[in-house]
This record gives C-alpha cells, structure tokens and sequence, in this order.
C-alpha cells in the first residue's frame, strides 16, 4: 500500500505538508497523490472516529446486525440484492459472508423499535429474502482497530539514556 | 559515618553530571519529551499475553543458568536464517539480563588488570564505567561530526597499545543513529585481527535500520571467532521492562561469562524468556510496523531540524538524532535546561556523552507523531528567539 495511505488510514488528518516530511517527499507532490487516490475512489471518505458513551446526550442511537439469509438470483448473484439493502440509509455497514447465511448488516436507528420496523418493512418483505436474524448491540469495545475505553498505557520515565 | 565503606573503585566513577538535570525532569509534569531512550510502544499484546500465559501455567521458577533451550535454540535458528551466523545453543548461547548485563559479563569475563578497552565517543553511558568497574582501562575513540561520528581504522590504530584488549562496538548508535556499511566493518575488523581484539558488538538497534541492510559484525570474514554478538528484545520488539537479552561468541567466552552469570543473576527472568520465544515466533510484523513509524518520523524530524536551522548527521537507526546546536552559543546542559523551562521540551544535553559533545543534543523520536510535531515547532520557536 502507498506510504500516504498507511499515514492516512492512521490519522486522517496529518497535513499533506507532515506526510511529504514524513516520506522525503513536496507538499504539492502529496497533495496530488491524495487527489488522485480521492478520484479513483481508493479513498473513499474521511471521518472522526465518536464514542457515543460519553456524549452528555443520552438520546444515543441503537445498533443491530442482522444475518440475511438470501436466495440469489440467475445472473445477477448477491450484488443486486445487496444493493437493494445497502442504499437504505439505516444500513451502516453491509458485508457478503461465507457460512450459515449470507449478509451481514449493521444497522443503525434512534430506538429498537425504528430498526424492529425497518426489519419489518423494509428489509424482509424484499423479494428473494429468506429470512432475517437480529443482534442488538450492547456495547463496544473496539471499533476499527480502535479501543474505546480511555486508558493509561504504560508509563515511561520522561528521560533515560 | 566513621569509617567510610564505599569501595574506593566506585568511589573514583566519575559522577553523571546531569543526574540534577535528570531528577528536574523527573519532577516536572506535563512535559513533552524527546528525552527516552526506548520505544514509546508498549510491547505487543501477544507477547504481553504469552507472558501472562506462562504465569497462568506455573513457570515461575529459574531456568537453566544459560536460559531457556527453546529460548536459545530460535536465537541460534533465527541469526542462521538472517546472518547465516552457527551458534551452538548449548555452549554459544548465554541468555542475559539485557544487553546490559551482556556488557558486564564480558567486562569480567575479559579483563585483567591494566587491560585497556576502545570504548567508541560517543556511545551508551554505560560501556566506560563497565571496563574500569572490571578492573580496566577504557580507552575512548574519538568521533566528530566531520567523520559522520564513525570511528576509523586509523583512530583504532592511533591508540591501539599492547595491554589494548577488546573494543566496544554499537551500530546503529545511541546517541546518534549513527550505523556502518559493510565494507566500513570490513575495513574495522582487518585493524581488529590485526592487533587481535576482541570485538564486544552491541547491536540492540539492528532491527531499527532505515539505511541500507545491517550487517552483523560476526558475519564480517574472520569476526566469528574473535567477536562477541550482544543483542536482546527491548528496543525491536518494545519489551525494554522485560529485561531480556542475548550474548553470542565463541565457547570460552560465553563459559567464562556464564560462570560469572551463576554467581550473580542465576538467570533471567523466566516469564520475560518466555514472551521473547514469543516474539521471535510471531514478532516479525510488529518489528516491521514500528520500523516503519520510526523511519517516518526520523524522515519528519531531520527534515524539521534543516527547516529549524540546526545541523545533524543523519541517523541511519535506532531512534535518535543528534543535532549540533553550535550556532545558538549555549552549552548543551544551559540549552536543555532553558528548553525544558521555557518551552517543556526535555531532551538530552550532548555533555551526558562526554564534555566534547557539549554543542550537540540527542533528540529521541520514540515519541507519538503528535507530540514530535508539537516539540519540533516548540523547539524551532525557542531557536527564532535566539535568532
């Protein structure tokens, strides 16, 4: 993977003056890389990474995943049915698996009862959707590589040969 | 006290002369510091787990005088795979309480009294007080930054006398990162033969190389014999608190240092052998990851340094650099002390080194990438304002 990417990935936010310090490079040279990799799709958004645990606003959202087992269609495999799932906007993130079922949804929406419905409605009445189940999220604890428990690691002296 | 009971020996240790700037760091919160010399990662959990592991299963007791065989047979498995280096692990193998102790063990095991040891200028603090603490004489080489800070045959012949034993050998460099092509150590071990020294070749910072390939000394032709190979886990693979290291040489030597290792250690830490068998099992990914993000961060800093305006040679490993702050008139203790007042940038006085290096200061980037970014525009406000 480019150098510029393995940054990125890290900390979105490294200035492309920092990366080209970083990788003997010019500012201006990073700058067009990214653009390129931004055009190309290869990068495909930046964000900021939230723990809702903390937000002083308790209203949070609830997450589910769903298995959805589907039956696919002559030609068309799996893609058309997942497209049909994932351009729904509850839907965060939509996975083709291997093993007992077949999609692998997480789902987000303001209370149970919103994701219940959108099951319901949505979701299991498409054609060729042989069935649906239902995890409600409980807690995270990791979330792309990142704990989201605030802790304390290690503790260096702050001089030493 | 009436009777004074320090041994005269320690007595005469030069005392560190920065121990005062060290504990004024060590009382001062919030700092930012380029001041460590080790790995701002914790070590990996899997290796963390396998120690955790090895305690759940009881190993709590000594292991054999020399080390855990398992131990020393994938150090003998993995210097074949790298260097096609043959190390017995039965009788050329000697696992140490870091390389530290390595450099003591062979001290003892080596010197009589009045021999003399090459001890590299700079280098780690520790190596001089560890030949006269044996009973020797450390000899120093002398290095500047006209010579990248390398030493030279000829410097090794310019003091090289008949009572002159070994020298001490430490690429990549504390403190300046500082390493040797291969055809520059085939050029420092003809003038070893030559005058048959011992070579005592630290190389905890191997894995930590940016330029070109490392090139283990005993793998220079001719070395093996008359070389003793110390390495260990706690800068490669973040386990600097594990205290675990290797030594590497020819079987009188490591004999010798072993007698002396039964008497005094017994043997290292079983729980930290256990997780370095883990490390060189399943460690060659992490190493490679904090490589990466040290040689990013190395490329960061030397580029800010030239913005900044102060000059250094560039650091070929490890994780430190060592710039000449020459131009700003201070001496280097004055100058860490007014960073650390003004700006809470600790890092270390280049007279920690000895008093020749007092315009120059080692910076450690073993610092999170934020944090390196923050002392480097900190550090280049406090040159402007001595402009």
């Amino acid at each position: 993977m480019d150098e510029i990417l393995t940054i990125l990935e890290k900390d979105a936010r490294v200035s492309a003056d920092d990366i080209a310090k970083m990788t003997n490079s010019t500012a201006a040279v990073v700058k067009k890389k990214i653009k390129k990799f931004e055009t190309e799709g290869v990068i495909v958004g930046y964000k900021a990474m939230i723990n809702n645990e903390l937000l002083k606003d308790k209203s949070q959202d609830v997450y589910a995943l769903i298995e959805v087992n589907v039956l696919p269609q002559k030609d068309q495999g799996f893609d058309y049915i997942a497209e049909r799932i994932y351009q729904f906007s509850e839907v965060v993130n939509c996975y083709l698996i291997s093993g007992t079922y077949d999609l692998l949804l997480v789902v987000r929406g303001k209370d149970m009862q919103t994701i219940a419905n959108f099951i319901a409605e949505k979701l299991s009445p498409l054609p060729n959707i042989r069935g649906t189940v239902s995890h409600f999220l409980l807690k995270k604890y990791k979330e792309d590589g990142l704990v989201l428990k605030q802790r304390d690691e290690g503790n260096r002296i702050n001089i030493s040969y | 006290m009436q009777r004074n009971y320090v041994a005269k020996k320690v007595e005469e240790m030069a005392p560190s002369g920065i121990r005062a700037f060290f504990d004024l760091v060590l009382g001062m919160k919030d700092v930012i510091s380029l001041g460590v010399g080790e790995p701002d990662f914790v070590t990996p959990w899997h290796i963390r787990e396998s120690g955790i592991a090895s305690l759940e299963a009881g190993y709590t007791s000594y292991t054999s005088n020399k080390g855990l065989m398992k131990l020393r047979l994938l150090i003998s498995q993995m210097l074949k795979k790298r260097f096609r280096l043959t190390y017995c692990p039965n009788e050329e193998i000697l696992i140490t309480v870091g390389v530290s102790e390595g450099v003591d063990l062979a001290m003892r095991a080596i010197i009589n009294p009045g021999d003399q040891v090459l001890v590299p200028m700079p280098s780690y603090v520790s190596y001089g007080p560890m030949v006269e603490l044996a009973g020797g004489t450390a000899v120093l080489l002398r290095t500047d930054a006209n010579c990248g800070f390398k030493i030279t045959p000829q410097e090794i012949e310019r003091v090289c006398t008949k009572k002159t034993k070994a020298i001490m050998l430490n690429y990549p460099a504390n403190p300046t990162g500082v390493s040797y092509s291969r055809d520059e150590l085939e050029k420092i071990n003809r003038v070893c033969r030559k005058h048959q020294l011992l070579v005592i070749s630290d190389e905890i910072y191997a894995d930590l190389t940016y330029e070109g390939r490392h090139c283990a000394f005993p793998a220079l032709p001719g070395a093996r014999d008359m070389t003793l190979y110390l390495n260990g886990f706690s800068k490669a693979y973040a386990m600097t608190g594990w205290r675990i290291g290797y030594a590497c040489g020819p079987q009188e030597i490591i004999g010798a240092m072993t007698k002396i290792h039964q008497y005094t250690i017994l043997c290292a830490p079983i729980i930290g052998q256990w997780a370095a068998c883990e490390a060189l099992q399943r460690g060659d990914g992490d190493v490679e990851t904090m490589r990466a993000e040290y040689r990013r961060r190395r490329d960061f800093v030397i580029n800010r340094l030239a913005e900044i305006g102060l000059p250094c040679v560039k650091p070929d490993g490890a994780f430190y650099v060592f710039p000449s702050i020459e131009k700003t008139g201070m001496a280097s203790l004055d100058f860490a002390a007014k960073l650390l007042q003004e700006k809470k940038i600790a890092l270390v006085p280049g007279s920690a080194f000895g008093k020749q290096f007092d315009g120059h200061v080692r910076m450690s980037y073993a610092a999170k990438f934020e944090q390196l970014k923050e002392a480097m525009q900190r550090l280049g406000d406090f040159i402007k304002e001595r402009g």
